[in-house]
């Protein structure tokens, strides 16, 4: 009995432990955005963006609906990034498990194996920054079954129960890349896709806005070559390698211009690839292709060729005096800017299209008939053979 | 890209001519019995080459797919529980085939095991949309997969010969 007694008080005793780490150094929320350059101000260096010229509107942040799909190498530390920076609202999809085959990568850690990726990366974001709403749906968007609930979310689940303000694309495979791209076209959402190659030393990241430039379905997928002799690529043996390196690369490429077209501040580049092997960035611009096989990208490229064009104006700072007051070898530039994109097939250098669609179809082939043979009756037929 | 076996195989399985997914209704109807006449078809032509491999059934709203596969190796039958879902892109993208039973039994499979496709799978199915079905799916797909895979399995032990009954 004793022993009970003894077990109980230290059981007391360690959940107050327990609670009393819990408390210690969580911040509280902090309701506005402040400037001040103190210790405790987790937003000073943010803000500091306005005291230098780079952001004129910092704080508009919290305003702002992010979702990522996927959190995976790329999507979880671009959920910290954007934690970081004080996002508003966070939108978290993903069906998978933390495991420790993870943990080459960067954010989850050992003792989140076995939890779902979006609740796990929910606890340690909001620890991170409580100030951030984070919401999680831990399903697979390319079943037919959650499809129209992940629609409804991208399209009514941002802070003032409108579209999310852009979604941004953190998966890894094809299937879900091609259903996101249909929910954009379909509900007009801006987006970036975002990738890592399968043997980890490229990676891209590609802004889509529907009808104004391509989307996925557009072109085949475009991929960063590699320069290296595809015949030498062992493959035996695995799926998949990843690198913590590439894929913060990539996730930096991913919030750096997130962050930049949300709060409208220098450029968003269309397609930035990345080359590990060879530290070769190339960019590039995509134009939508007007027989994409996606009819909603077509309707909203029509819609798009309907509105008046925006002019951009350019913020030209006039310098009073020449640079350079003589030019003594004659040094002058030269316009090296091509004219491209003419057609889709004519991509940026050092970009190649992950495969040709020729002239559709193997061609000759038996079509399967379709008779009078009722569904119901094949499927016995099918059972029965 | 494919081998002659391969491609003679591929090309006695009836294409299909709908182009539909789950979410189109009336029109998914007609496209999944396409894809029942091409695979009934299919397990016939196996049937008669004696090369029987798989059988496969679907639910009501043919959706989720499941069944068997099975591989002979040394006269001896290694049977497969096979399961996939109908993306709901589908037939843009393909079916991802899974051998749960296998799954963390060998790197070449994604988690819940899927099995990692060749490079060229995915390339040859977007060139034929919508003309590839499941059928196509399981010739190019999991066939290839189960000659190179299952061998190397039964070598290094990972799996061994269960008598099945009936």
């Amino acid at each position: 009995m004793d022993n009970v007694e003894a077990l109980k008080l230290k059981i007391a005793e360690l959940e107050h432990k327990l609670k009393s780490l819990a408390s210690k150094n969580v911040r509280e929320k902090i309701e506005v955005m402040s400037s001040e350059v103190v210790d405790s101000n987790p937003y000073s260096r943010l803000m500091a963006l306005k005291r230098m010229g780079i952001v004129n509107n910092y704080e508009d942040i919290r305003n702002f609906t992010v979702a990522i799909v996927g959190i995976g190498g790329v999507g979880s530390v671009t959920a910290e990034m954007l934690t970081r920076c004080g996002i508003g609202r966070l939108i978290l999809f993903d069906y998978d498990k933390v495991e420790l085959a993870n943990m080459n990568r960067l954010f989850f850690q050992p003792h989140q194996s076995g939890l779902s990726k979006v609740e796990a990366a929910a606890e340690t974001l909001r620890n991170i920054n409580p100030d951030v709403d984070i919401l999680t749906y831990n399903y697979n968007i390319t079943s037919v079954e959650y499809f129209d609930d992940f629609s409804r979310i991208l399209t009514h689940n941002s802070l003032n129960n409108g579209p999310v303000d852009l979604v941004l694309s953190c998966v890894d495979n094809f299937e879900a890349r091609f259903t996101i791209n249909a929910v954009c076209n379909e509900f007009n959402l801006t987006w970036f896709e975002s990738g890592v190659s399968e043997n980890a030393v490229s990676g891209h990241i590609q802004f889509i806005v529907p009808g104004e430039t391509a989307c996925f379905a557009c072109a085949p997928p475009l991929v960063v070559a590699s320069n290296i002799d595809e015949k030498t690529l062992k493959r035996d043996g695995v799926c998949a390698a990843s690198l913590p390196t590439t894929m913060g690369v990539i996730a930096g490429f991913l919030v750096q211009n997130t962050l930049k077209y949300l709060l409208k501040f220098g450029n968003v580049s269309n397609y930035l690839g990345y080359s590990a092997l060879t530290d070769f960035f190339p960019t590039m611009n995509l134009k939508p292709n007007p027989n994409c096989d996606d009819r909603n990208c077509v309707l909203r490229q029509k819609e798009f060729a309907a509105k008046p064009k925006v002019e951009i104006v350019k913020n030209v700072v006039e310098d009073d005096k020449p640079i350079h007051e003589d030019n003594e070898w004659g040094i002058s530039l030269v316009d090296e800017s091509v004219e491209n994109d003419k057609e889709n097939q004519n991509v940026g250098s050092g970009i190649n299209l992950a495969y040709t669609l020729p002239g559709r179809g193997v061609g000759d082939g038996e079509n399967s008939k379709s008779d009078d043979t009722s569904l119901e009756e094949l499927m016995a037929q099918m059972k029965s053979i | 890209m494919v081998d002659e076996s391969t491609r003679k195989t591929l090309s006695s399985i009836p294409l299909l001519k709908t182009k539909a997914g789950p979410r189109d209704k009336e029109l998914w109807v007609q496209r999944l019995k396409e894809e029942y006449q091409s695979l009934i078809k299919y397990v016939q032509n196996n049937k008669e080459a004696d090369n029987d491999w798989f059988r496969l059934e679907s639910n009501k709203e043919g959706t989720k797919w499941f069944g068997k596969c099975w591989f002979i190796h040394d006269l001896l039958k290694y049977e497969f529980d096979v399961e996939f879902d109908i993306p709901v892109m589908y037939p843009t993208t393909a079916p991802e085939i899974a051998l749960p039973e296998l799954d963390g039994k060998t790197a070449k499979m994604y988690r819940g095991g899927k099995i990692c496709l060749s490079d060229h799978f995915k390339p040859l199915w977007a060139r034929n949309v919508p003309k590839f079905g499941i059928g196509h799916a399981m010739a190019l797909g999991l066939g290839p997969w189960l000659a190179v895979e299952i061998p190397d399995l039964i070598a290094k032990g990972v799996i061994s010969y269960k008598e099945k009954t009936g």
